[in-house]
């Protein structure tokens, strides 16, 4: 950080601060400043608060997560164990706990957002190594949403570049799902195409030509699709598309997944710098590592998150077909060279709607 | 004697009162503005111009003015007339009325944006209507017109009633009896009155219009050099952790705004000089 950062950080900080004490009704007893004792005494020490900051889809996730974790945890410890959550676009989240919003753990869409945080400080630059699979205990994938009966007879990423085809996505330069739709569409011709960049870009150019509205966020854009009627097919994540078919009637819509997708990995860590002022480590990394424990995994399932654990997994294959799956390190080199790639300012992003 | 009450205020004396004036301006308004010039200086003078000379920037420059404008100009006329029949007349459901025309004030934006959209859009209650007569309203630069117009209302409304619920009924009958019809007194001696107060709700409508970001996005449809708003480029500049950048926009807009109202306040001293004259 610059040292004319500084009043801004300052005023983020008072902000962040005051914000975070308006939503919990009051001031936040997550800085605990009794010294932690070893687990045997645990039942004698204060009730315990985690911050987990997270995206919008999760909300519901990460309260039966909040309320099986804490269960455990007062069973395991005798501790009470209180977890806040916060939601919001992912890219909003990360800049909120950048700014000065102090979360034990973040929960994001994707490796991006957490990467903003490693490069300003507050987490360690290897920090997606720390934990299995990625740091994703949970993924998905980008699959897409038709009109019942699918009148436009739409199978495969071929089809929505087809003339005549409206299809619905979010503006990727402002919502972290819109850009993995985005990659998925590139990832399926490059493979279409022996790898050619300059096909890739084409196919993309041609999909975009098709999309008649950009909203901000992958919410706003269900919402297009679903409730004004507009578009023939949404692009959408598989878990997104599960619950729009089940809260709006299976008799109005259907799921058609492609050939070939990308793998979505929702990453998860802690927020070292302030899992340590407060001193809830042990806790916080309970509670991700609880995540990858087979009752976390059976919950991601049934929130239609796809699972990491291959037994669950299986239990749930109705659900979760076989897609064949490929991953942005594999193809796009990861994450910050995706973003600096594809959608920073002058990116392919912006080349593609350039006059 | 006027004179002598004029130089004595209620208040303490001039230095107390302009003191904390300063104060309380510095604190909610200066300071965190004087931060986003701050923040903009991290970039060279390159980066900066060449931020604001993008054409994406520079096309959701001229939509966000463009359709502010209109915008206000319509409430301009519009809640004149609303605020016209809210002071003069006593109608059945007149409170009711009164109370509707705050309600873009206090809706969340996003709601109002929404509430458009689902109206508005080709198989809305309103939408599909005009799209039989090939209006598109939804996700086209009239549907963010509509939405600047929808919370841009209010302001006008109440900056100019107050001055026809004081309006003296003695000026029109002079005017009459001096042979004047109900149209040339409206025109020459009651709008001259209400101009300053329409100036002033125009401007506000305007300048409110140029920041607004909750009901826009959701009716605009957000398409690369059509119809982008300003805030919504912020916002894409945010996504990127790009805060000089989105700095470095805001920074224009916000001179680019305060130019603006310099420029319609000075009108206005104008407007009342020329009052006072005559």
């Amino acid at each position: 950080m610059s040292k004319k950062a500084n009043p801004i950080q300052a005023f983020w900080k008072q902000f962040g601060f005051i914000a975070l004490a308006v939503a919990i009704g009051g001031c936040s007893s997550a800085s605990n400043t009794t010294p932690s004792a070893s687990g045997e005494s645990k039942s004698t020490q204060a009730a315990v608060e985690l911050l987990n900051v997270s995206y919008d889809p999760t909300r519901e996730f990460y309260q039966d997560v909040n309320n099986e974790f804490a269960a455990e945890w007062k069973q395991k410890t005798g501790q009470t164990v209180t977890i806040k959550q916060s939601h919001g676009g992912s890219g909003k989240q990360s800049r909120s706990v950048i700014d000065g919003l102090e979360a034990d753990v973040v929960t994001l869409a994707l490796a991006y957002d957490i990467d903003a945080m490693a490069e300003r400080g507050l987490i360690p630059a290897d920090w997606q190594k720390k934990r299995p699979d990625n740091s994703s205990p949970y993924t998905s994938t980008i699959v897409f949403l038709v009109r019942k009966g699918n009148p436009k007879q739409i199978k495969d990423w071929d089809d929505l570049i087809k003339p005549g085809i409206s299809v619905i996505t979010p503006n990727p330069k402002t919502s972290g799902g819109a850009r993995w739709n985005y990659l998925a569409a590139w990832g399926y011709a490059l493979e279409k195409n022996n790898h050619d960049e300059a096909k890739a870009k084409e196919f993309v150019t041609s999909l975009f030509k098709n999309v008649p509205v950009l909203d901000s966020g992958a919410r706003g854009s269900t919402t297009t699709f679903v409730e004004r009627g507009i578009g023939d097919v949404l692009i959408a994540w598989e878990n997104e598309a599960y619950l729009a078919v089940n809260e709006l009637g299976k008799d109005k819509f259907e799921i058609v997944n492609p050939s070939l997708s990308i793998l979505a990995e929702p990453p998860v860590t802690i927020v070292d710098k302030y899992a340590d002022k407060h001193k809830t480590r042990e806790v916080a990394d309970a509670y991700l590592q609880f995540l990858y424990s087979q009752k976390g995994q059976e919950l991601a399932a049934k929130h239609y998150y796809r699972p990491r654990n291959q037994e669950v997994l299986k239990a749930h294959t109705p659900a979760f077909p076989q897609i064949k799956l490929y991953t942005i390190d594999e193809w796009f080199g990861g994450w910050t060279k995706a973003q600096k790639d594809h959608f920073s300012d002058q990116g392919i992003f912006d080349q593609i709607y350039k006059p | 004697m006027r004179k002598t009450l004029r130089n004595k205020g209620f208040l303490p004396g001039f230095g107390m009162t302009m003191g904390y004036t300063i104060i309380y301006l510095s604190l909610l308004v200066l300071i965190p503005l004087s931060v986003l010039f701050l923040k903009a200086t991290t970039m060279s003078w390159e980066q900066f111009v060449g931020t604001i000379l993008d054409a994406r920037v520079l096309a959701s420059i001229r939509v966000s003015i463009l359709s502010s404008f209109f915008a206000a100009c319509v409430n301009a006329v519009f809640g004149v007339l609303v605020a016209w029949v809210l002071a003069r007349y006593e109608f059945f459901g007149k409170r009711i009325i009164d109370g509707i025309v705050d309600l873009p004030f206090a809706l969340p934006t996003a709601v109002g944006g929404i509430a458009l959209t689902s109206i508005y859009a080709e198989n809305g209650w309103l939408g599909q209507y005009l799209a039989e007569w090939g209006i598109k309203v939804a996700y086209t630069p009239l549907g963010i017109w509509v939405a600047l117009t929808f919370i841009g209302l209010p302001f006008v409304v109440r900056t100019v009633q107050p001055v026809l619920q004081d309006w003296d009924l003695q000026m029109e009958e002079a005017a009459a009896t001096l042979g004047a019809t109900r149209w040339s007194t409206f025109i020459r001696v009651i709008l001259p009155h209400l101009m300053p107060a329409v100036v002033t709700g125009f401007a506000l409508a305007f300048a409110r219009a140029l920041g607004e970001y909750g009901s826009v996005v959701f009716i605009s449809g957000n398409m690369p050099l059509k119809t982008e708003i300003v805030p919504l480029l912020i916002m894409t500049k945010l996504e990127q952790f790009d805060y000089a950048g989105a700095t470095a926009i805001a920074t224009v807009m916000l001179v680019a705004s305060f130019v603006m109202l310099l420029i319609i306040n000075y009108l206005q001293w104008r407007i009342n000089k020329f009052d006072a004259a005559r």
